[in-house]
Formats: C-alpha cells, structure tokens, sequence
C-alpha cells in the first residue's frame, strides 16, 4: 500500500515536471540554435532577402507596434476599470459593458486580425501600416488591461477612498491622488503582462501591419512596418535554407529575451506588491 | 461650483472610455457578418460542403471544421493527461520550494510566443516524426503536441486553484475516516473540484481551437482539404485557412467573404465554448 502511494506520488511529480521540462527543451534548443549568429551586426544592421543582414528594422518595428498598442489600451483600458471599479451604477449597461468586455477577451486573435483589416486598413484608409498594427493589437489586450486594472483597483482597501474623503477630497481626487497611487505596481504589471503578449503576437501583425522583411526603418506612423513575429514566420515557412533558419533562430532568440526580460519584471513587480499589501 | 462640473466630467469621460471599450465588440461583429454574409448565404454547401477549392468556386468549410475539433480535442486529451496529475501534485504534495520552481515555469510557458513555439514544431518534432512514424511529417499529431505544449499551463493553473478551493476540512474528514492520502484525492478532492478543472479543460479547448500560427506551422495545410483518416494525415483548421488564404483573395471575391464567414464560425464556436465555461464554473460556485 505504501509502495504504490510512492509511485503514485513520483507519478504525479513527473507530470509536472514535464510541463517544466517542455519549457526548457523550448527555450533551450532556441538558446543553442540561435545563439551563434547573435552578434552587434546582426542587432544593428538590415536584413537582406532571407540569408543576409540583422534584424534592427524588426525589433524597431516590434517596439513601435507595442508602443502605439500600449497607447492606444493603457488609457482606454484604465479609464474603463476606474469607472467599472468607482462609479458604475448596478444596472443592466454596467453589466452589458462588463459583458461585452469579456466577450473582446475571448475572441481569438486571428478573427481581430480580420476585422483590423477590414476596418482599418480598407474601411478607414489607413492601410497596411503601423497605426492599424498598433491599434489592432490594442484591441486584442484591451479587455486583459481592463480586468488587470480593476483586480488591482480593487485590492485598494476601501477605508483609504474613506479617509480621503473625510479630508474633504472630492471623488476623483481622492481615486487620482490615493487610489491609483496604491494600485498601479498592479496596473503596470497587467499592462506588461499585455505587452508581452502584444509582443509575440503574429496573426493580427501579418493582417494589418507588413509582410516583416522590409528593411527599412518606418518613417511614419502610416508606413508598413516590420516585426520579429513575422519576420520569424516568413524566414520559417518561406526560407528553405539553412542560413535563413538560423537567421530565424537568432530572431525567436530576440523575441524570448524581450518577453523574458517584461515577464520577469512583472513578476517582481507583483511580488513586491504583494508582500507590500500583506503588511509586509 | 467649478468643482463640481470637473468632478462631472471626468464621471462622463470615463463613462465614454467604458463604453467604447465595449463598442469594440459590436464593431467587430457587424464588421464581420457585413464581410461574411454573402459566404454564409451560401448556406448548406458552406456548412455541410466537402470541397474547399477556392479557384474552382467551391466553398464547403465541413472538412475543415472536423479536422479543427479533431486537433482541439486531441491536443485538449494530451494536455488533461499531464495537466491534471500536475495540478494535484502542485496543490496537494510540493514542497515549497519545488513549488516556487514549477510555478513560474508554467506561467513562463503561457506566454512563449506561439511562433517561436511552431519554429520548434517546424524544425524538432516534425522531422521527428517524419523519421519515426513516416508520413509528411507535418501532421495532425504535430499539431497535438504544440497545442498541448500551449494548452498545459491554463489547465495546470485553474486545476490547481480549484483543488486548493476544496475546504481543508473535506480533506481532513476523509483522513480521519482512514483513508489514505490517495483515497482522499481520488474520493474527496477531485469531486469537488470537478467544476473547476472541467472549466479549464473546455477554456483550453477554446484557446486550442483560436491559436493559429503555432498550429498552422506544423499541421500541413492542405489546399484542398479532407476529412483525415489517421493522425499522420496533413490537415487545414479554420484560422490556418484564413491566413493562408487571406493573400491570394481578391477584395471583394467571395473567396475573402468566405474567409471572413469562416472567422465568424471560429468567433461563434469559441463563444459557445467560453459561455459553457461559465455556466460550468457559476453551477459549480452555487
């Protein structure tokens, strides 16, 4: 009897182990594959064709889309959980707004994608550029902005809006100066938690914002643009040499250390908070 | 007096940000339907039809649904297999400190980007099984296993939290009844938290069947899709058609309003899939 609760046990602690052990054979095979042709000229030059050139114009490309993303679903999505969160009424349009909120969460990417496409690049004019990436990709992390901010306002305790109105604070200053002082490491690490989605997201990128080979720096907001997410796709299913799949190991090798490095912090941050929030 | 009107227009500022968040839904669905109306007209032959030939006018999306639920459910029975023993070793028996380990591993594996996720596919597993089983290698068993590698963390992280949620007391009854731990789990644990763990499984199907790029890059892509036989066959799903096809469809061609049709059946069967999940977590609350 003993025996097998062990095995079971060693059972159970191999299934998880195997979830740890996926993201290493990943993160590890990609870290050995493409870590040979990571070099200064390979971060700072533009890429050629498939086999030739660095990948500079993709991870400004990338940055850029993330920075018009963030623009456009930080405030967006901060207003809405103040209101959602401070003055929503309990009626049918606070909950039909929570609704449908929660309905842009569950839409898969590729379908935003389209409607990036239809809406703006065709139905707006903007084209395939930068702004209908940046703007796409915003409606992806909308709703995540949305629930991460409002987990955070919550866990404000209600006693601090008290105390501030006391003082004689009206409403909103009292949400601007108290509220969303104790509750942002929360709002930024949801947002950066988005970005790193945003990050890696392909499908929405490869509908509206560029075929990810041009080597050329955006000049404006209205220009395609390029990214490593499909810059990485194009190397991968159009390359067919070997040259061109290291070029695209090197890129996913990129790509993993950026959203590391944003997961990594967000996860600093939210320790941090939370031990702060315990008292500690 | 002043005071009082900023105070009341902030109120209606944020009032407008709240209510244009959601307006981005309506949006997208009249946008899609006005784009995809004219393929879902079709009717019959669109949802039942067995061709899908662009160049020959044939627009039957069946073969493409099946294979779909095919690779959703197949990849959703691997990830369970793993992720539930997984969740119950997490919340019943780790040490702390193999906890702390395991923990942000998974949550690190939620987020690697999914096309460096099928980059691997493309380069590891299929010439893996290329070498091993035969076949193209590119497969619906390729699809498998990366949607498994994707679907893993969601169903570890929200089994896990539904067995902690089951009352220590439950647990304890049982133990001082006699049974073992193993009993217990089996007996006390699991159905109680049966709700919650079931929930992630259809969230994980929903997310499986939405995912497209790491999908798309190990699975084939057929142009003429069929139904497949076996799971060394290559296979097309709803988004890989989509943004495959969305390149060579003229605007306006009712190749591109199939595409969009196609989009507005991913939209609905994942709606379906995610209203099922909560009615699943709202039974098992009350």
């Amino acid at each position: 009897m003993k025996i097998r609760e062990s095995v079971v046990k060693i059972g159970l602690c191999s299934s998880s182990l195997m979830a740890v052990a996926a993201l290493f054979i990943v993160v590890a095979y990609v870290f050995f594959n493409g870590a040979g042709i990571i070099n200064l000229s390979f971060l700072l030059e533009s890429p050629y064709r498939f086999e030739y050139g660095g990948i500079f114009p993709q991870i400004i490309g990338s940055l850029c889309l993330v920075g018009i993303c963030l623009l456009f679903a930080v405030p967006l999505g901060v207003a809405s959980a103040i209101y959602l969160v401070e003055y929503a009424p309990d009626n049918i349009v606070t909950a039909s707004v929570r609704f449908f909120i929660e309905c842009l969460a569950g839409i898969p990417s590729i379908v935003i994608g389209l409607f990036g496409l239809v809406f703006l690049v065709y139905r707006l004019g903007l084209g395939i550029s930068m702004l209908s990436g940046g703007l796409t990709l915003g409606f992806m992390i909308l709703p995540w902005t949305v629930r991460a901010s409002e987990e955070a306002i919550k866990t404000v305790p209600y006693s601090y809006m008290e105390a501030s109105l006391a003082l004689g604070a009206s409403k909103w200053q009292s949400i601007y100066g108290v509220i969303l002082k104790s509750a942002y490491p929360g709002i930024i690490t949801g947002i950066l938690l988005g970005m790193g989605k945003a990050m890696g997201e392909t499908a929405v990128v490869l509908l509206t914002a560029g075929s990810g080979l041009e080597s050329f720096l955006p000049q404006s907001i209205l220009d395609p643009v390029a990214s490593l997410p499909v810059y990485i796709y194009m190397l991968a299913t159009q390359g067919h040499t070997e040259a061109s799949y290291s070029r695209a190991f090197g890129a996913s090798l990129v790509l993993i250390t950026m959203f590391l490095i944003i997961s990594m912090f967000a996860m600093f941050l939210r320790n941090r908070y939370i031990s702060r929030n315990s008292g500690f | 007096m002043n005071k009082v009107n900023v105070e009341w227009v902030i109120e209606k500022l944020l009032f407008i940000s709240a209510i244009s968040s959601s307006f981005i839904v309506f949006f997208i669905i009249i946008f899609m339907l006005h784009e995809g109306i004219p393929a879902l007209a079709i009717g019959w032959d669109f949802f039942f039809g067995m061709d899908w030939s662009p160049s020959n006018n044939q627009f039957g999306i069946f073969p493409i649904v099946v294979s779909t639920f095919v690779v959703g459910i197949g990849s959703l029975l691997i990830a369970a297999f793993i992720g539930i023993p997984a969740a119950v070793y997490l919340a019943e028996f780790s040490p702390r400190w193999v906890h702390s380990i395991v923990k942000p591993c998974v949550e690190m594996l939620v987020g690697i980007p999914s096309i460096v996720l099928g980059f691997f596919g493309l380069m590891v597993l299929i010439p893996l099984i290329r070498d091993s089983l035969g076949g193209w290698g590119e497969c619906i068993l390729a699809g498998w296993i990366i949607l498994a590698i994707m679907t893993l963390p969601h169903v570890i992280s929200i089994s896990e939290d539904s067995i902690r949620a089951v009352p220590k007391a439950f647990k304890e009854a049982s133990v001082a009844l006699g049974a073992t731990e193993l009993q217990t789990i089996w007996k006390v644990i699991l159905p109680n938290a049966r709700s919650g763990i079931l929930a992630s499984l259809i969230l994980g199907m929903g997310n499986a069947i939405g995912e497209t790029m790491a999908v798309l890059m190990v699975i084939g892509n057929p142009n003429i899709p069929w139904i497949p036989s076996s799971i060394l066959e290559p296979v097309s799903v709803l988004t890989s058609i989509i943004v495959i096809g969305i390149n060579y469809a003229a605007w306006g061609s009712m190749h591109q309003h199939a595409l969009f049709a196609i989009g507005i059946v991913l939209f609905a069967i994942v709606a379906i899939l995610n209203a099922i999940t909560t009615t699943v977590i709202r039974r098992g609350v009350s």
